[in-house]
């Protein structure tokens, strides 16, 4: 009695250190940057502006929750874990399976109906929000996310220059079509048969460099890239962008107001709210398309040498299999999905300019590919959701505002999070969110194994 | 000749400023494996922390000598940048150690994007600019009206960096973390049998990374006197550039090219186009790395079954 009462005694000595200690980091920390603020003033001078009150609340914060943390969370979370396992955990890890296997085909049906569900529960007004920046924006990045998967996921080769591939497509498209008046669906695979030269063409050089090198060039190829598209005026106009790209027709059909419009053929009443749907459908399509490839590329030789060559290349080339070859097609088939998702991106914005293939989108795409789990298409897809469909909603909770103050502004928050949420996500979850693969190949039946079985490739 | 002699004094002293930021690179990439991608950003926090240590210690405290100013400003980012780097490595990277590569790579673009949008909350999206601190130059030359000129800022570059190198040069060769950290970096398990606490050498080499962001970041305010929230990304691409031209994991290397890397982009500009410096400064790279896959100076990486 008398040494646990002792014992708790020093815990609680232990734990107000601990706090002291990690108020007094914060402070150190956030000092200079929180504590003051640079502000232009009349004269055009940077003066100084202290704001004590902030910084000693978010300091007073931290050392609250860090003594919190030691007293009540971690005394209760090592108890958890020497509780034996309950006939509820199994339980729960069987509906959990269930969930797993029945998931897929769920978030397809939901993938499908999505529209028409927005449209029947909110009526056109609320499609061009719920559809266009949630549901486009999103495939767009599951799209990418699954094209960049063959290069990173399966061959294991560290691409950080993806979007120049989408700045490919982007551009073939909106110069091709503004220039030539070619229809968006001869231009569709011609900027992806464009976009994986360019992947061909990075990858030769490349081809010799692992790991890390291969990364920096990479890197310094979608830099390349920009730079050309910001200072090549004559051809892409510089900073200013390419307007008034031309937009795809159904089958045709232009969604215009005119009597050979969309809805004056279908004897619909015009809304540009069609036009949403169609481009959602077809994103929808080009992204189901690219998961059904990679699917079924697993299955043939080539998506077997990749993923051999992401598990051990010494032992790929010792069995015959020519490497550079491998690396090759992973880079163009990733690319040209890359391209094609850049001329649908194109041809939905109808304006592009150099700010939209910045490193930052490469690595967003890449986080996606990595946070989702590596590999796993149902995780690439989730980590989009989570990441676009999540910095997205930040741009509308003005609510925030009457809590806050007018001046507060959640949208200037969004990436914070957005950084703050991949690194949290990281050093809980490094295999990513979906942490079983399953295998191409099997002996005699399909089971998921653990992603820690799964190399991640030297490239 | 004249312009000739004024791109390379300009050269030096960019490619002195990319060296260090260099250095930070190439030591966490030495003794961890692990491109540290917020590095840039660590180095635009630098720059921020320097500005307002300036702003307080010229206006607050009123000190008017310029080399005590600069001084004051010069510890305290040193100091404040070591801070903040220290605690990163502890909450974003060291909880990933032993896990996969790609993990503390993401874990740092994320810091990344993290860091410079919270520069931009707490200290908004504008420039800052200020008054030129240090005025004067040394004209060396003066020849057909074209006036080689060394001016004191770029003299303080050089004799800081310098000076900073000397000093590492010496912590890494000579003192017991420098041997510690050589010995982690060769190897971690054998170094942690021998007694070397690997987890402190490591916070370490994160710290020693961030003071030397930050001399960069210091000196970068003096030349240059503008800094933004977005100021982090294209030095810190340059300086890892530099780090791997130089072959990664190599002390001389980084700083060797960062140098090569500040005088290709200088005499980039002044003989050709400025639009294309970048474009030059990294296809120097990826030819360089087709024919030396392992860098300047890098250890050729041997592939074991």
């Amino acid at each position: 009695m008398d040494t646990t009462a002792q014992r708790q005694d020093v815990d609680v000595v232990h734990a107000v250190k601990e706090a002291c200690l990690a108020a007094a980091i914060t402070f150190g920390v956030l000092l200079p940057l929180i504590g003051f603020e640079t502000v232009s003033n009349i004269d055009n001078k940077l003066v100084l502006h202290t704001r004590w009150g902030l910084l000693f609340s978010i300091v007073a914060i931290v050392g609250v929750g860090r003594l919190l943390m030691a007293l009540v969370i971690a005394p209760r979370l090592a108890q958890r874990r020497v509780r034996p396992v309950t006939p509820a955990a199994t339980a729960a890890a069987t509906w959990l399976s269930v969930i797993g296997r029945w998931f897929g085909p769920f978030a397809v049906g939901f993938a499908i109906v999505y529209p028409i569900l927005v449209v029947s529960l909110g009526g056109f007004s609320s499609a061009l929000k719920w559809v266009d920046n949630f549901g486009i924006q999103i495939l767009i990045y599951v799209m990418l996310g699954w094209g960049l998967n063959i290069v990173v996921g399966l061959a294991g080769l560290l691409d950080l220059g993806y979007v120049a591939f989408y700045a490919v497509g982007a551009y073939s498209y909106a110069l091709l079509a503004k220039n030539f008046g070619f229809s968006f669906w001869i231009l569709l695979p011609l900027a992806g048969i464009l976009s994986s030269f360019w992947g061909i063409l990075l990858g030769f050089p490349v081809l010799r460099l692992r790991g890390d090198y291969l990364a920096i060039v990479t890197l310094a190829f979608g830099e390349i890239i920009r730079i050309v598209l910001i200072n090549f005026v004559d051809l892409t106009n510089g900073y200013a962008g390419i307007g008034g790209i031309p937009r795809p027709s159904f089958f045709g059909i232009p969604f215009t107001a005119g009597d050979d419009g969309f809805a004056a053929v279908f004897g619909l009443e015009f809304t540009p709210v069609y036009r949403t749907i169609f481009l959602y459908y077809l994103i929808l399509a080009l992204a189901f398309l690219t998961a059904f490839v990679t699917v079924r590329l697993r299955r043939l030789p080539v998506g077997r040498a990749w993923e051999a060559l992401r598990e051990d290349e010494i032992a790929c080339r010792s069995l015959g299999i020519n490497t550079t070859n491998t690396k090759l097609t992973a880079f163009a088939i990733g690319a040209m999905f890359g391209g094609f998702a850049g001329s649908f991106f194109a041809a939905r914005q109808g304006f592009i300019s150099p700010e939209s293939f910045t490193f930052l989108e490469s690595a967003t795409v890449l986080s996606i590919v990595v946070l989702g789990g590596m590999g796993s298409q149902i995780g690439v897809a989730i980590a989009a959701a989570l990441f676009i469909g999540g910095t997205e909603i930040m741009r509308d909770l003005d609510f925030l505002k009457q809590i806050f103050g007018p001046s507060f502004d959640p949208t200037q928050y969004r990436m914070l999070l957005f950084g703050f949420g991949m690194v949290i996500i990281m050093v809980f979850r490094p295999r990513g969110l979906i942490s079983t693969r399953s295998p191409s190949i099997f002996l005699k039946e399909r089971k998921t194994i653990s992603s820690d079985l799964v190399k991640e490739g030297h490239g | 000749m004249e312009v000739f002699l004024q791109q390379l004094i300009n050269g030096i002293t960019l490619g002195s400023i990319y060296g260090l930021i260099a250095i930070g690179y190439t030591m966490v990439f030495g003794i961890i494996g692990m491109v540290n991608f917020a590095h840039g950003d660590v180095f635009m926090v630098s720059v921020f922390i320097a500005l307002i240590a300036f702003l307080l210690v010229t206006a607050w405290l009123g000190i008017a000598s310029i080399t005590v100013a600069l001084l004051i400003v010069l510890i305290v980012a040193m100091l404040f940048t070591s801070l903040v780097n220290w605690v990163i490595e502890r909450l974003a990277y060291r909880p990933l150690r032993g896990s996969f590569r790609l993990a503390p790579l993401i874990s740092a673009i994320g810091m990344s994007i993290f860091l410079s949008n919270f520069v931009q909350v707490t200290q908004g999206p504008r420039n800052k600019a200020i008054q030129p601190i240090v005025r004067g130059e040394f004209i060396l030359l003066d020849h057909n009206n074209y006036a080689v000129a060394l001016s004191y800022k770029q003299l303080i570059i050089w004799g800081i960096t310098a000076v900073l190198l000397a000093a590492f040069w010496y912590l890494v060769a000579k003192t017991r973390l420098g041997r510690e950290q050589r010995a982690c970096e060769q190897d971690q398990k054998m170094a942690a049998l021998v007694g070397v606490n690997v987890d402190r050498t490591i916070s370490m080499t994160f710290v020693i990374a961030a003071a030397l962001a930050a001399v960069a970041g210091t000196m970068y305010l003096m030349y240059y006197g503008v800094v933004s929230f977005a100021d982090g990304f294209v030095p810190g691409v340059k300086a890892f550039t530099a780090a791997v031209l130089g072959g990664i994991g190599s002390l001389p290397g980084a700083v060797i090219g960062g140098l090569l890397i500040g005088l290709i982009e200088t005499f980039w500009s002044a003989y050709f186009t400025i639009d294309y410096k970048d474009v030059a400064a990294f296809s120097v790279l990826a030819i360089t790395l087709i024919f030396l896959p392992q860098g300047l100076f890098g250890r050729p990486d041997v592939e074991k079954v």
